[in-house]
């Protein structure tokens, strides 16, 4: 049972942090287009993660809700991508602020999804039933999600100077944070020995395909990676997270069992 | 004499989408099943998007018309099998037409996703449900909802809804 919790916490906290990410353009996105698809795109992406903390808490029984997975629990509890906490900017030092880059954002959505399309798809054949399910669902909103920020992406490369050299620094500063989703975790390991999970490292050659393809497309140059492989999804995450769950459950946490 | 399950169909039958109130709950699919269980009468509805906010409108017009017309029963959500457009019944694509919505297309033959990507987006034309021109452009991924993509007729220059294959 735990291997399953472990994994669908997993996929939950993706959804989740990267559905609060991409939310924070809700009234600030570069064009009203832009902000109304970012929106969405978080809508899909928070009701994913509603899924699956609903099953984890199924699993978990007891007094265990979906609330209490998404607002009561800390930093090291998470288990999502490095890649997704990571601020809309480029690198700064520390917890220094920037100005909000929306091809960082476009940048990650495009990484992000391509896996996701691969990896939801493979669940459907997931022995949890429940997951398949969810999976299944998941894989027709994903597609949208990747189809928007490919192109995008392939605007801004193919587009001014100025976009390329956004869209390009995005690429070099994000692109490092991919080589978590190929390290398996402890909980991985498992859900893939319990049937549950799927090992991501057989999508990887669709995934080269998809982000090559786009690249190619969009002018951009695919960085080379190597160095340190981030640990998110063991709970170890960089510096942003806090903030962003600080952000994200402060309300919750106020107002304990607070309904509206 | 009509049999509880048909008395709860009938019941049900006027309740319509929250966003979309021209189409029921039924033309869209929602509404998948009314049967005998083993503690009395089940309703059977299924999500559309996951983040769909009006799903919990929904359960709740449900809940509240089946108790208003007298019918205890259980509301069951099911995910599987995944709720698809292709479920839209016609009546129901024609009444989205005819609110200024185009209707969606079936959903295409299941390609893998490197092949889905690779496609073109807009390799189908969505004809203008204002003037039947299909001289139309896609502006964004999304319209106003995420089951929606924002579009722009050409000749009568009206922007429109598309109905997403889902």
């Amino acid at each position: 049972m735990s291997a399953a919790t472990d994994y669908l916490l997993h996929l939950a906290d993706n959804a989740l942090v990267l559905g609060q990410r991409n939310a924070e353009w809700c009234g600030h996105g570069p064009i009203l287009e832009e902000d109304i698809a970012l929106a969405n795109v978080s809508l899909d992406l928070i009701g994913q993660a509603r899924l699956l903390y609903q099953l984890v808490a199924t699993l978990k029984g007891g007094d265990c809700t979906e609330d209490k997975l998404a607002y009561f629990r800390d930093t090291h509890e998470f288990r999502n991508y490095t890649l997704l906490e990571l601020p809309h900017r480029g690198p700064l030092s520390g917890y220094a602020q920037g100005d909000l880059d929306y091809s960082t954002t476009i940048v990650r959505n495009f990484l992000y999804s391509a896996l996701m399309a691969l990896l939801w798809e493979a669940l459907e054949k997931s022995a949890n039933a429940d997951l398949a399910a969810i999976a299944a669902k998941s894989q027709k909103e994903v597609r949208y999600h990747l189809r928007h920020a490919r192109d995008w992406l392939v605007r801004f490369g193919d587009g001014t100077d100025e976009s390329h050299a956004r869209a390009q620094a995005s690429l070099d500063h994000l692109f490092a944070y991919t080589q978590e989703f190929w390290a398996h975790s402890p909980a991985e390991a498992a859900a893939i020995e319990a049937g549950i999970g799927v090992d991501v490292r057989t999508l990887q050659a669709d995934w080269d395909a998809i982000v090559d393809a786009a690249l190619a497309e969009a002018t951009l140059v695919r960085p080379a990676v190597g160095g340190y492989v981030t640990l998110g999804k063991q709970g170890i995450h960089s510096e942003h997270l806090g903030f962003l769950l600080a952000e994200m459950q402060s309300l919750a946490r106020a107002h304990p069992n607070g309904a509206w | 004499m009509t049999t509880t399950i048909e008395a709860a169909w009938s019941a049900l039958e006027q309740l319509t989408d929250p966003e979309i109130p021209v189409i029921s709950l039924r033309e869209l699919g929602i509404l998948r099943d009314v049967r005998h269980g083993p503690d009395g009468l089940e309703v059977v509805i299924t999500p559309t998007y996951s983040g769909c906010p009006a799903m919990g409108q929904i359960e709740d017009d449900v809940r509240s018309t089946l108790e208003t017309a007298g019918i205890p029963a259980r509301v069951i959500t099911q995910l599987a099998p995944a709720w698809t457009t292709d479920w839209m019944s016609e009546s129901g694509k024609e009444k989205l037409r005819a609110y200024g919505i185009a209707p969606p297309h079936e959903t295409p033959a299941r390609h893998n996703v490197v092949r889905f990507i690779a496609k073109p987006a807009q390799a189908e034309t969505v004809p203008c449900p204002h003037c039947g021109s299909a001289n139309t452009v896609e502006s964004s991924h999304f319209g106003s909802t995420a089951c929606k993509a924002l579009y722009k007729c050409q000749d009568c220059q009206e922007p429109f809804d598309y109905f997403k294959p889902y």
